[in-house]
């Protein structure tokens, strides 16, 4: 139901209103908490579920990884590419292991899907590259320890 | 004209054209701080302290940045309509009076470029050929957007300047001239005993209507509907770039600044001291007497105060009006047309119309 209802003298007058207005604004811009983050040195504080740049986790120098191909193949976007290999001991490990991050949605199946506790989202969320080569990393970049999970 | 006055008026010309261009980078930064600070943001406050080296920077790049000129295009028009835009607002300044009198070897010199006998009309007859700038621009164009946004630009302005020309008419009634000297004289002396006898106190609805439509006027919110994201892009200045568009965004500002200086002089004793000013004449004249010994001290001192306190009235209607537009929502077209034609062009008739039956009968 539309409720109609004429305002007040005080109101159309406008004078009085805009007075008020003014002292807000005026208010604000003394005393208003600012709630700019002055980005380069405060940073956001993100839920610790964030996902953000992934990483491969290593114990002991050897990545986790034994290159099931789960996470290439439950990956939307198609952006994980490994070659398989086998190591001297007969275990199966990535030879190659790229992460194109310009294609990345960065869903976090991967990491929902490995097996192995290998591939993981980190919170870091810059990533801007100055070519589109420098956008997919491979397998020494991604074995940066880049968080703690 | 003999050495003295010659060298008195390219000093004037000299501070008020520096004073204007150095108004603007000094204007954009208190509006973009200030801005920012009413919404609960810091805004620019990387460039130098306080970010006040943002604007130069700025200004810097425009001047740096390719002219381009769109194929579709006016080509003369389009060049020429900043200008045309600009010069208007540089020259009203001229005869706004920015201090009093001084006497040299006995010779009476005016702190006022040029002392026309047509004053205030000056004043409204040049403010009203900013419009052809914006007119030319929005036409030269060759994009409905901007054409839309000048032919707003001009009604507007139109129906703003009656307003604004008839709120005067009571101000130059009292003061029974139209220099503007005259009216800053007019305006000296108490009522009341203690209430300063300025514009504002004696014609406070002239003084309202004055304002507003001097707001419609420098197409400042809440009237800014020659401009207009979401419906016509940027309005008149749609299709140009770099320091074309800089002198348009200038003569914003100069606008902003003739309007101030207009509204100080008419309505707030102009180059009159701020009550409790007097005192300080005589400390003033002995600091600049050390520096040159032309003429009386205490009249430089004087001359001094007066081009502050001028300076102080129209630095804070500058403010008032970056206030108002981050306070206020813009109208829309319809209101701002009826409340230019409905409300306050028969204000400033009624305020005409008592304005004289009260001289008339002597009470003011």
């Amino acid at each position: 139901m539309l409720v109609k209802s004429k305002p007040s003298l005080r109101h159309r007058f406008y004078l009085f209103e805009i007075l008020t207005g003014l002292s807000i604004t005026m208010k604000n811009f003394f005393f208003g908490r600012k709630v700019t983050i002055q980005f380069p040195e405060e940073r956001r504080i993100y839920s610790s579920r964030f996902r953000g740049l992934h990483y491969i986790k290593a114990v002991n120098g050897v990545e986790n990884c034994t290159a099931c191909m789960l996470c290439p193949t439950v990956c939307p976007s198609e952006c994980i590419h490994i070659e398989a290999g086998e190591r001297a001991d007969k275990e199966k490990y990535p030879v190659t292991f790229e992460i194109d991050i310009l294609r990345c949605c960065y869903c976090g199946y991967c990491e929902e899907a490995c097996p192995k506790d290998a591939i993981k989202l980190s919170a870091i969320y810059e990533m801007a590259r100055l070519t589109r080569a420098d956008g997919v990393l491979d397998k020494e970049n991604l074995l940066v320890q880049r968080g703690k999970k | 004209m003999d050495r003295i006055e010659l060298i008195w008026m390219g000093v004037k010309i000299g501070a008020v054209v520096f004073t204007m261009l150095s108004s603007v980078p000094v204007m954009v930064w208190v509006e973009r701080r200030g801005s920012a600070l009413m919404q609960n943001r810091l805004g620019p406050n990387r460039v130098g302290p306080l970010g006040i080296l943002q604007a130069p920077v700025d200004v810097v790049k425009l001047l740096f940045k390719e002219d381009f000129i769109p194929a579709h295009v006016e080509k003369v028009i389009f060049v020429l309509a900043p200008a045309v835009l600009l010069i208007p607002a540089f020259m009203t300044f001229a005869v706004v009076p920015f201090a009093g009198d001084i006497a040299i070897d006995g010779k009476a010199l005016h702190a006022q470029i040029a002392d026309l006998d047509v004053g205030i009309l000056y004043v409204l007859a040049i403010s009203s050929l900013g419009v052809y700038g914006i007119i030319m621009a929005g036409w030269a164009s060759n994009n409905k957007y901007s054409m839309i946004g000048s032919l707003r630009s001009s009604a507007q302005m139109i129906s703003y300047e009656l307003s604004l020309g008839l709120s005067v008419l009571g101000m130059i009634m009292m003061a029974e001239s139209i220099h503007l000297r005259d009216i800053v004289a007019a305006q000296s002396g108490h009522i009341f005993g203690f209430l300063p006898r300025w514009g504002v106190f004696t014609q406070p609805i002239g003084f309202i209507v004055f304002l507003t439509a001097s707001f419609a006027e420098t197409n400042r919110l809440p009237f800014d509907l020659p401009e207009g994201e979401s419906e016509i892009v940027a309005g008149y200045h749609t299709e140009y770039g770099a320091m074309k568009f800089a002198l348009f965004f200038m003569a914003e500002y100069m606008n902003m600044l003739v309007a101030s200086a207009l509204i100080s002089t008419l309505f707030f004793g102009g180059f009159q001291l701020l009550p409790g000013m007097g005192r300080l004449i005589d400390p003033t004249g002995a600091l600049i007497a050390k520096f040159f010994t032309a003429g009386n001290p205490a009249d430089w001192g004087r001359l001094a105060l007066e081009a502050v306190s001028f300076s102080i009235k129209v630095g804070f209607f500058m403010w008032f009006f970056v206030w108002v537009r981050w306070t206020l929502p813009r109208f829309r077209y319809d209101q701002l047309m009826n409340l230019g034609w409905k409300v306050l062009f028969p204000l400033s008739l009624a305020n005409l119309v008592v304005t004289a039956a009260l001289m008339y009968l002597r009470v003011i």
